[in-house]
């Protein structure tokens, strides 16, 4: 068991009972049982007595399948599906607040938006805000581009996936 | 159809489930409940002292019977008095169903008056929980509750009911049928991996069954026998396997592990199959995990996936029932002489065997074996805390029948053993029940003799009375130079700081005191033979040590036998 472990990290998608406290379930969970959460998102599905959880989890193969296995065994969870076992899509959504100290500035941010297919969603006296959907190559790559007009906050959702057909 | 209160719901619901006893002590958020209690006869409750009490009490039911315990509290602290109950039973697998009042649903989050959130405490120490603020939820809680409790892999299921739900009214109309979405337990082992099962004993030339507390939750302990004789593979339990095989069939091993027998940990560390039913490969079973039965193709039947290579790497996983799963083994083994295997076992039980001094001194090993000598044919159900007192009686008293043995394994928890002697003497009114305690823990739930007393169960406590908190104590001796820090609980005169015998007679039931060996036996028989309850206060030699020990942290291989 002293191996050395590589973690990665993976996508498992969580059908759960929309339910008081479910998400304080599966949180306490993962913090008794010492797994790390990279990203957690959830919200209702078509059947409204259904809510999807999308958790991002750093591990190796060893905990992932303890991940799961322990997921299962809340009553409140539905079904575990590990999305990385095959083709899935996720997206993430972003909010950039930027720093645009004059008009040029502001200009050029809007010019990074415009190429970058990202939208201006709010424009203030010093700051824009930029929000953008996504992989995580594609959000990186914004927060790359925008970062040198300095960055006043960020809020991101972590990643919603769903299986490929 | 007519509308009746909450309470009335939920003792119908109880009554539904076929609860005839609960454990529980009132409080502010229970008044209804309990009103409505004593005006029904169908349901007996019992007053504890303390509710970590009745929490242990529904436990020792559960296990004694196999039946789902109930405890029952008032919010706030009488609900966190629950919590060590709840979690001694949720580490050991053990269906009880916990009740808990609570404070006016307007109230709850307002840190009103005895109120204590119960599902956020109890989530990691429960299989589920329930708080119930809507009436017409109420009797299909309980039917789930049940339900969860007392399949797939047992457990503690808690309701947390406020007081005002329990006065509000609704028709009552009890479920038929259980659906919940997100659980449905796997029963029936997948016969791919149970073919998979006999092809490797067929190989094997030295397998093991090794089985854990699984066997007799599941019901199993006759298949597993059958199984066992059948096919010819020698057996070792877990401590909570004891009574599933009975240990003086000669093919049983005893105990394996920290304290196990040497020949079973021999056995384990020399098998080419170990076949785990019902177990879950714990620390103190598999000592340091890399050094582990190195030799063996590891077979795990669980019913729980999660214990399924959470410890060790197992090579044939099968998922379900013990009791279905062996069935269907018992059809494809066959049996085979495996003669170089069962010397080698008969010759270190030859050479290893569990020992003790044997001179005139007073030793805990040697009450435990005249207990067992005078208990034969009797129905007898053994309780222990925790520690030393739980260790010796784990060696020393062969079990042989599945339910006779209460303990707290997962947990380890003194001051258990005393009120779950209690419950299981309510479920089994016509068993001898008893509890062997140490000075220590028995002084943990002692306010439970007035339960004992008052509800005439005649519970027999046999304290082995060393004046220390032993195990740590041995631990001390062994590994700390023998600094016994904080481990000594009476200085010179055991008999003194408190005086059990006198202790026992300020409730009203019997005391004992025994301070020779040549007396064990008749202070024994007088106690059994006795109406009501009895504490038989044994003075032993102060510093023995149980062996064989296996050091924390090192392969089961390395053990130390002490002097003897």
């Amino acid at each position: 068991m002293e191996k050395k472990k590589k973690m990665d990290k993976f996508v498992v998608s969580v059908l759960v009972e929309n339910k008081f406290g479910v998400l304080a379930r599966v949180a306490g969970l993962f913090s008794a049982r010492g797994f790390n959460i990279d990203s957690l998102a959830v919200g209702k599905t078509e059947d409204p007595e259904v809510s999807r959880m999308t958790i991002v989890v750093e591990a190796d193969e060893r905990i992932l399948e303890q991940v799961e296995k322990q997921l299962n065994k809340l009553i409140d969870v539905i079904r575990v599906q590990d999305l990385t076992k095959g083709d899935y899509v996720a997206r993430e959504l972003i909010l950039l607040k930027v720093r645009t100290s004059d008009a040029k500035v502001r200009e050029k941010v809007v010019r990074v938006a415009e190429t970058t297919g990202a939208e201006i969603v709010d424009v203030g006296k010093r700051s824009i805000t930029v929000e953008d959907t996504g992989d995580e190559h594609k959000i990186n790559a914004l927060m790359e581009l925008l970062r040198p007009y300095g960055i006043l906050e960020i809020v991101r959702t972590g990643k919603v996936a769903l299986p490929s057909e | 159809m007519s509308k009746i209160t909450g309470a009335e719901i939920l003792i119908k619901s109880l009554q539904q489930e076929g609860v005839k006893h609960i454990f529980g002590y009132p409080g502010g958020s229970v008044i209804p409940l309990t009103d409505k209690l004593y005006q029904q006869k169908d349901i007996r409750v019992h007053l504890t002292r303390h509710e970590q009490a009745a929490a242990h009490a529904a436990d020792g039911y559960a296990r004694a019977t196999g039946t789902v315990g109930v405890c029952m509290t008032t919010s706030g602290p009488g609900a966190t008095n629950l919590v060590t109950g709840i979690a001694t039973a949720y580490m050991d697998s053990i269906p009880i169903v916990a009740i808990t009042g609570q404070v006016k649903c307007n109230l709850i989050g307002n840190d009103a008056f005895q109120e204590a959130d119960m599902v956020g405490i109890t989530r990691p120490i429960t299989k589920h929980n329930y708080l119930v603020k809507d009436i017409k939820d109420l009797a299909r809680v309980v039917k789930e509750a049940f339900h969860i409790a007392r399949t797939g892999r047992p457990g503690p299921v808690l309701i947390d009911l406020p007081v005002d739900v329990q006065l509000q009214e609704a028709e009552f109309k009890y479920p038929k049928t259980v659906n919940i979405k997100g659980y449905k337990p796997n029963y029936k082992g997948h016969p791919v991996q149970i073919e998979k099962i006999a092809k490797a004993i067929e190989k094997s030339e030295k397998p093991l069954l090794y089985v854990g507390g699984g066997v007799i939750l599941s019901g199993a302990s006759g298949e597993l026998t059958r199984l066992a004789r059948k096919s010819n593979i020698p057996v070792t339990t877990t401590m909570m396997g004891l009574g599933a095989f009975p240990e003086d069939d000669e093919l049983s091993l005893g105990m394996l592990g920290m304290h196990g027998t040497a020949y079973a940990n021999h056995a384990t560390q020399e098998a080419d199959l170990i076949i785990a039913v019902g177990a879950r490969f714990d620390d103190r079973v598999t000592g340091r995990l890399d050094t582990f039965a190195p030799n063996a193709t590891i077979v795990h039947i669980d019913i729980d996936p999660s214990s399924v290579s959470k410890n060790v790497p197992v090579d044939i996983p099968v998922i379900g029932d013990a009791k279905t799963v062996l069935k269907e083994l018992i059809r494809v083994v066959k049996k085979r002489p495996y003669k170089d295997w069962h010397d080698t076992i008969r010759n270190w039980k030859k050479v290893l065997p569990l020992k003790y001094k044997s001179d005139d001194k007073l030793r805990p090993q040697y009450i435990i074996e005249q207990i067992r000598q005078l208990t034969r044919g009797e129905e007898v159900i053994i309780a222990t805390e925790v520690g030393q007192n739980q260790m010796w009686a784990a060696q020393h008293f062969t079990y042989s029948d599945p339910r006779t043995w209460l303990s707290s394994g997962g947990l380890g928890t003194m001051g258990y053993g005393f009120p779950a002697a209690i419950g299981a003497q309510v479920g089994k009114p016509e068993s001898l029940v008893i509890d062997i305690a140490g000075d220590g823990s028995i002084q943990m739930n002692i306010q439970e003799l007035a339960t004992a007393v008052l509800e005439k169960l005649p519970v027999k406590i046999i304290i082995l009375n060393n004046g220390y908190l032993g195990m740590v104590r041995q631990w001390q001796e062994l590994f700390y130079s023998k600094r016994y820090a904080l481990t000594t609980l009476a200085e010179k005169d055991l008999t003194k700081c408190p005086d059990f015998v006198k202790l026992a007679e300020s409730y009203g039931a019997k005391g004992i005191r025994v301070t020779a060996k040549k007396d064990v036996k008749k202070a024994l028989k007088q106690a059994f033979k006795a109406k009501g309850p009895v504490i038989v206060d044994f003075i032993v030699e102060r510093e023995e040590n149980v062996f064989p020990m296996v050091p924390a942290g090192e392969s089961i291989s390395n053990m130390l036998h002490g002097l003897a």
